[in-house]
């Protein structure tokens, strides 16, 4: 990769053990978070995005457990820290904002004296530096009359005030990257474009990389600059935004795309991925696709295909795009897109 | 961006002390439950005058007065002598003190115990809440005032190993209900989110969890004070806890239960003082359940 990286994962593995059974959540996922820039992580709900980012931070409680892999971070990798290291690294470093703003604010404390945690357990920073510090932040992140909202408790702010209140709260020690997990999915339209559109901002003036978990494709095209489609604890598809909504490879990323509304092509219907996700206990052993994928072969089913690069900073999991391929050689000449829409 | 804190700064008065609000909101869902109401304030009434009444009262607890043994009451000794010609009325009022003192003391303590205890097993989970937890139900096993017993036949009879007996049975009933909301709290968005600003276990723990599993605690405490209270005075009574001449009214009850048939008085008031204290608490207690609970919010 050309440019600078500043998270690497590499084949991150996290299982939850339950009743003596392995449920593998995270199986294997590699990407690279590139310095300032923004990757987006999609997939549908049990795709492992969240735990992923969990992971990343080392959050995931029993019975979930990291069971392997590797997450350099500047060149360390954050799986041999122990606690008192990684509670360095938390807030400080690498923060993270949640999906519920309703829920993510402690109700018995002041906005200001939640604001003056981070503060307090990184910086040091005592009541009054902190105070100060914190209206700084309600500021920065567009929060009008800041210096009266220190001493509000959340149960007085709305849903976009509290994400405003968290993202102030995961900025205040500067952090390199920001793990953003569904950091809008709570809110309504107007509110979330506005969150995103402050995400960016702070983005640029901080030079922070983000982290974007979503399932939401248009919050990816608007604000992502790089993608990792998952799908059952696997990333498929690695590409930049440009690419991957022009030139989707994976046939899952091409279903996820064709089952959104277009204003460019007149649509009668639109079209859905058949079949549903299947059960944690009974993956199939070779692509997890294959189940539900329009082009899968006995090769599919039988044996899983790597994550290969096919192009510049452009990574797919998909037979098709092997040399191995057994199917439709059509497939691979006009590329997935073409043949969901004539086919079905 | 000074000028927005200019703006600001006129609104502020405005907005009221969410403390003094959350008080006020309480107190006004109090008032509502009439007998909460009485109650709470029979507990304030009979903490002013176990602090002032002795001071008040012209006559000691100790004072006999043997000519006038087993007089019933009159003006001069307004709830009468005990067999010993000790004023029932000043016994009564000094042993407020006691009584008051062992059943906010051995709360206290057991709170103290009970809530670390419970809220490192609810945190931690696994092995430790196992161990815990089976430590508490043994204790549990125990019958309240078996154990209480027990641990004042080993300590030895005195008013401070009776609060103490008290205090470790209460350890359990605090241990559980903190264990049981600490289990529903840790998994709580806003403690993994203050988890990822990279706070450590006893900050999460003591500064995070604690204050928002605390209301059942209140409530729990407070019915727990009529509970110790009631002990306490069986323990007196069956000459465990307070030794003579103590005022303490489980102990004055047993003074009066030979003499039952002829002076039924000097059983009488304490047995009623008892009973008034822990009617007291037991109804504030119910009351005060019920207007923490915020699905009584009106």
């Amino acid at each position: 990769m050309s440019q600078e990286t500043i998270l690497e994962v590499n084949d991150l593995r996290t299982s939850f053990f339950v009743e003596g059974n392995e449920v593998k959540a995270v199986d294997g996922v590699t990407f690279d978070v590139p310095k300032g820039k923004t990757l987006g992580i999609v997939g549908e709900s049990g795709s492992g995005k969240s735990i992923s980012a969990l992971s990343i931070l080392q959050l995931i409680d029993s019975p979930g457990k990291i069971v392997g892999g590797e997450i350099n971070f500047k060149g360390d990798n954050l799986l041999k820290y122990n606690d008192n290291q990684m509670r360095k690294i938390r807030g400080n470093q690498i923060s993270m904002i949640f999906q519920e703003p309703m829920t993510s604010l402690n109700p018995v404390y002041t906005v200001g004296q939640q604001l003056r945690e981070a503060l307090k357990i990184h910086r040091g920073l005592g009541k009054e530096a902190g105070t100060e510090k914190a209206v700084e932040l309600l500021e920065l992140v567009g929060i009008p009359s800041p210096r009266s909202r220190v001493t509000q408790y959340p149960f007085e702010l709305s849903g976009g005030m509290r994400q405003r209140v968290m993202i102030a709260m995961a900025l205040a020690c500067d952090p390199e990257l920001l793990v953003a997990d569904e950091p809008t999915t709570a809110l309504d339209v107007t509110i979330q474009a506005q969150i995103l559109e402050l995400l960016k901002e702070l983005q640029d003036e901080f030079d922070m990389s983000i982290i974007m978990i979503t399932h939401d494709l248009g919050v990816v095209a608007e604000t992502c600059d790089y993608v990792a489609v998952m799908y059952c604890g696997k990333v498929v598809e690695y590409a930049d935004v440009n690419t991957l909504f022009k030139n989707p490879r994976h046939p899952y990323t091409v279903g996820l795309l064709n089952s959104l509304p277009r204003s460019d092509v007149d649509q009668e219907e639109l079209e859905p991925i058949h079949g549903t996700v299947p059960a944690p206990h009974e993956m199939p052993v070779g692509c997890r696709f294959a189940p539900r994928c329009p082009f899968a072969t006995d090769l599919c089913h039988e044996k899983l295909p790597d994550l290969e690069d096919i192009g510049d900073e452009e990574q797919v999991r998909c037979w098709i795009y092997t040399d191995e391929w057994d199917g439709d050689p059509e497939v691979k000449v006009y590329e997935p897109e073409a043949r969901t829409t004539k086919d079905q | 961006m000074s000028n927005q804190q200019v703006e600001a700064a006129p609104t502020q008065p405005k907005v009221e002390n969410p403390r003094v609000k959350a008080a006020k909101d309480f107190y006004r869902r109090l008032k509502k439950n009439v007998p909460a109401l009485i109650g709470f304030y029979t507990i304030l009434i009979l903490v002013i005058f176990s602090i002032i009444g002795p001071w008040m009262l012209s006559t000691d607890p100790s004072d006999t007065d043997v000519i006038n043994k087993f007089a019933g009451p009159s003006a001069e000794h307004w709830f009468g002598t005990d067999h010993l010609g000790r004023d029932i009325f000043t016994r009564i009022i000094h042993g407020m003190k006691l009584t008051l003192g062992i059943g906010f003391a051995s709360v206290f303590m057991g709170a103290a115990m009970g809530i670390p205890i419970g809220i490192i097993a609810g945190y931690y989970g696994g092995k430790i809440d196992a161990v815990i937890m089976r430590f508490i139900d043994i204790l549990l096993a125990f019958p309240g005032i078996l154990l209480a017993l027990a641990i004042v036949s080993i300590l030895g009879g005195s008013l401070v190993n009776v609060t103490i007996a008290v205090a470790i049975y209460a350890i359990p009933g605090f241990a559980r209900i903190i264990r049981g909301s600490t289990l529903a709290a840790k998994n709580l968005e806003y403690v993994d989110a203050i988890k990822a600003l990279g706070a450590g276990d006893g900050r999460i723990i003591f500064k995070h969890i604690l204050p928002n599993v605390l209301s059942p605690v209140i409530v729990n405490a407070t019915l727990y004070i009529a509970t110790a209270i009631l002990t306490a005075a069986g323990l007196s009574f069956l000459g465990m806890g307070a030794q003579p001449p103590q005022p303490e009214w489980g102990a004055m009850l047993n003074d009066g239960r030979s003499y039952m048939r002829d002076a039924g008085h000097i059983a009488f008031f304490p047995g009623m003082a008892i009973v008034i204290v822990v009617l007291a608490f037991n109804i504030f207690g119910d009351g005060l359940r019920d207007a923490l609970d915020p699905k009584m919010k009106k």
